[in-house]
């Protein structure tokens, strides 16, 4: 039983940490996304079309990857190039994403593929309880798992994730030392994005292998929440995501049970959650105990300089 | 030889005023080369929306029909602009004021109309701005981040209506229809010509003169933009900041709360599912496309309800999704933010290296 809970919860947390990590790479570098829920939506589509087309999922993983990162170029560009309001081009990009799935995915309602399959690690998926919910799983999972830890060495163990820091928390100073700040962030919103996108593309690809129009339903919100729990740290990311995943879990299980509490309530159950985490996030976040990019929010244009 | 920005000194009234103006043409552009590519004839298409939206008494009636909630939701989106605050979730107000109006319109057993519409009025208004309230209390006692918490309570408040009208308020004799029982005929707003056009519109005029007067005329419209564009100055001047961010996001979702009674009231007369389609999203690009300004609104919402009239016959006629009018209403708000750069700096041809 727990075993089987365990499993549901990090398969329907694995998108939302996909989704977290690219929002974190995108706010650790001082830029907003609200974008987040519609390029889950891109990497969706172009995740299922790609494997669609060629058969294979890498095809459509790399697929879904180069999509969201060229839809995020555009947020990239108005906030960081144009210094346009973040808040307001991310929103622009939610929009765009759920609006032009929609009228790409018609052609692809009601086809499907064959999804992601589980490859048991030989070993450690024998362990007791946490064995078959993390090391019997699909390829996406272990490589989210892999991810996780390269986003925590890449930030505070190498020179590119210092550099990438310091453009979030002051700009000014990275310019200084001859760090490219705008190359920088706009190079944090792609690849960021290009994350983003890869979570969509487990939806379609392995939560559910086809193409539901606006089938993220607000995980990408949840995943912008995320951000603040996980204090912009690729860790705690995944712990965040998981207890998503097991909300979503729990309120699967019951629905299966067929409890007599309404699926409506029952599917209100993570929204509410994620607000009431958001609030304990931020007063932690008052009482300092956690920190937020300096710089977050705020164009850099050098010639603003004092 | 390079390109390079630089500031304007100055920037011109007429620059400002036909931003908006070009953004929506470039997106119309655009969005044509996208609608070539799902296989639809740009042209025709927007030939199509014109005529379906304007070429009529009854294509111009239904626009009208859109333009209502649309007014009510992006005044209230602006309002909040105007403080720097960020509804996000008009749409979640939406349904909660047209819940509101359903519970008084089922329950009340009033009989006099204009004291059915009176409560109903309130009842929405209350609904709206109680569910904005709970974000404008998250963010004036905590700081919480009111973008996600408005916009996550929206999928509680459709949830929530999903909830009454396939449980408790369905209709008994509704065939087991997610809807409830037909109102009252005291619970109508008046209808014109024989069309769906009903007083909620003359209502959403109303309601923008208004605001315009309170943001305008009022001292507290004056200590709203003061908070905006300055919050420091405004606590020294002795405001109280929270106490206002809470008024303004409560006022936002009961106005925003109103669209829904107008959509029960005089459209539908009953909860269903889908009681909007996306007003409240739509709401903030009008918003920002109107630069917070009440006529602006008016105007603006106006010309979307054109599109929408227009997406939902192209659904019609060329099975495209009503979602697509997102994807051009997305690509308008990048064009705006990308011609307001153009605003303040201008393109400067450089010889040589550029000196910092």
């Amino acid at each position: 039983m727990l075993e089987i809970l365990l499993d549901a919860t990090v398969r329907s947390g694995t998108p939302i940490l996909f989704a977290t990590l690219g929002a974190i790479i995108n706010e650790r570098a001082g830029i907003i996304n609200l974008g987040i829920e519609g390029l889950m939506l891109i990497g969706a589509l172009a995740g299922f079309a790609g494997t669609q087309a060629s058969g294979s999922l890498l095809v459509g993983v790399l697929a879904a990857f180069a999509a969201a990162m060229l839809a995020g170029s555009v947020h990239a560009f108005i906030t960081v190039q144009l210094r346009g309001n973040q808040i307001v081009s991310g929103l622009a990009l939610t929009m765009f994403g759920v609006g032009i799935t929609a009228l790409f995915g018609r052609s692809m309602v009601g086809l499907t593929i064959a999804g992601f399959e589980r490859i048991a690690i030989p070993g450690l998926s024998q362990l007791p309880v946490i064995g078959k919910p993390f090391f019997n799983q699909d390829m996406l999972i272990y490589f989210s798992f892999l991810l996780v830890v390269a986003i925590a060495f890449f930030f505070y163990r190498t020179r590119w994730g210092l550099a990438l820091r310091t453009v979030g928390e002051n700009p000014a100073a990275a310019d200084t030392c001859g760090v490219p700040v705008l190359l920088t962030r706009f190079l944090a919103v792609t690849i960021g994005s290009g994350i983003v996108g890869i979570g969509g593309a487990y939806l379609s690809l392995a939560t559910t292998p086809m193409w539901i129009e606006n089938m993220s339903a607000g995980r990408g919100w949840i995943a912008v929440a995320l951000v603040i729990f996980a204090s912009w740290s690729s860790y705690r990311a995944l712990a965040g995501a998981y207890l998503f995943g097991g909300i979503t879990a729990m309120q699967l299980r019951f629905q299966a049970m067929g409890t007599t509490v309404s699926a409506h309530i029952l599917q209100m159950l993570p929204y509410f959650f994620t607000i009431l985490v958001l609030v304990i996030s931020t007063i932690r976040l008052q009482k300092g105990t956690s920190q937020q990019p300096e710089n977050l929010g705020q164009p850099y244009d050098r010639e603003d300089r004092k | 030889m390079k390109l390079v920005t630089e500031k304007r000194e100055l920037t011109t009234k007429w620059f400002r005023f036909f931003a908006p103006i070009v953004s929506i043409l470039v997106a119309l552009f655009v969005a044509g080369f996208l609608l070539l590519a799902a296989g639809v004839n740009p042209l025709q298409a927007y030939l199509e929306i014109v005529q379906e939206s304007l070429g009529s008494l009854y294509g111009i009636s239904e626009t009208l029909v859109k333009t209502t909630p649309l007014i009510f939701a992006s005044l209230g989106v602006s309002l909040a602009f105007r403080m720097q605050i960020w509804n996000i979730g008009a749409e979640g107000q939406i349904y909660m004021g047209a819940c509101g109006a359903t519970a008084v319109a089922l329950f009340s057993g009033f009989e006099n109309p204009a004291l059915m519409i009176t409560a109903m009025f309130f009842a929405a208004f209350l609904s709206g701005g109680l569910w904005a309230g709970v974000a404008g209390l998250l963010r004036a006692r905590w700081q919480v981040n009111e973008v996600i918490v408005t916009l996550l309570m929206n999928y509680i408040a459709i949830l929530g209506v999903d909830y009454l009208i396939y449980g408790p308020w369905k209709d008994p004799k509704g065939f087991n229809f997610p809807l409830t029982a037909q109102f009252s005929d005291a619970a109508r707003l008046t209808e014109y010509f024989d069309t769906r056009l009903h007083s909620g519109f003359f209502l959403a005029l109303f309601c923008a003169l208004l605001l315009y007067l309170f943001m305008e005329r009022t001292v507290w419209g004056y200590e709203i933009k003061v908070i905006g564009s300055n919050p420091k100055a405004a606590r020294y001047a002795g405001m109280n900041t929270g106490m206002a961010i809470f008024c303004v996001l409560f006022l936002s979702g009961a106005i925003a709360g109103i669209a829904g009674f107008g959509e029960v009231a005089g459209l539908q007369h009953r909860l269903q599912h889908g009681i909007s389609p996306g007003y409240g999203y739509t709401a903030i690009i009008i918003a920002w496309l109107a630069r917070r300004s009440a006529l602006g609104v008016v105007i603006v919402s106006f010309l979307m309800g054109i599109l929408l009239v227009g997406g939902d016959s192209l659904q019609l006629t060329w099975q495209l999704p009503v979602a697509f009018v997102y994807a051009f209403q997305g690509l308008i708000l990048f064009f705006l933010l990308a011609s307001d750069f153009f605003i303040n700096n201008r393109l400067k041809l450089v010889r040589g290296e550029r000196h910092a």
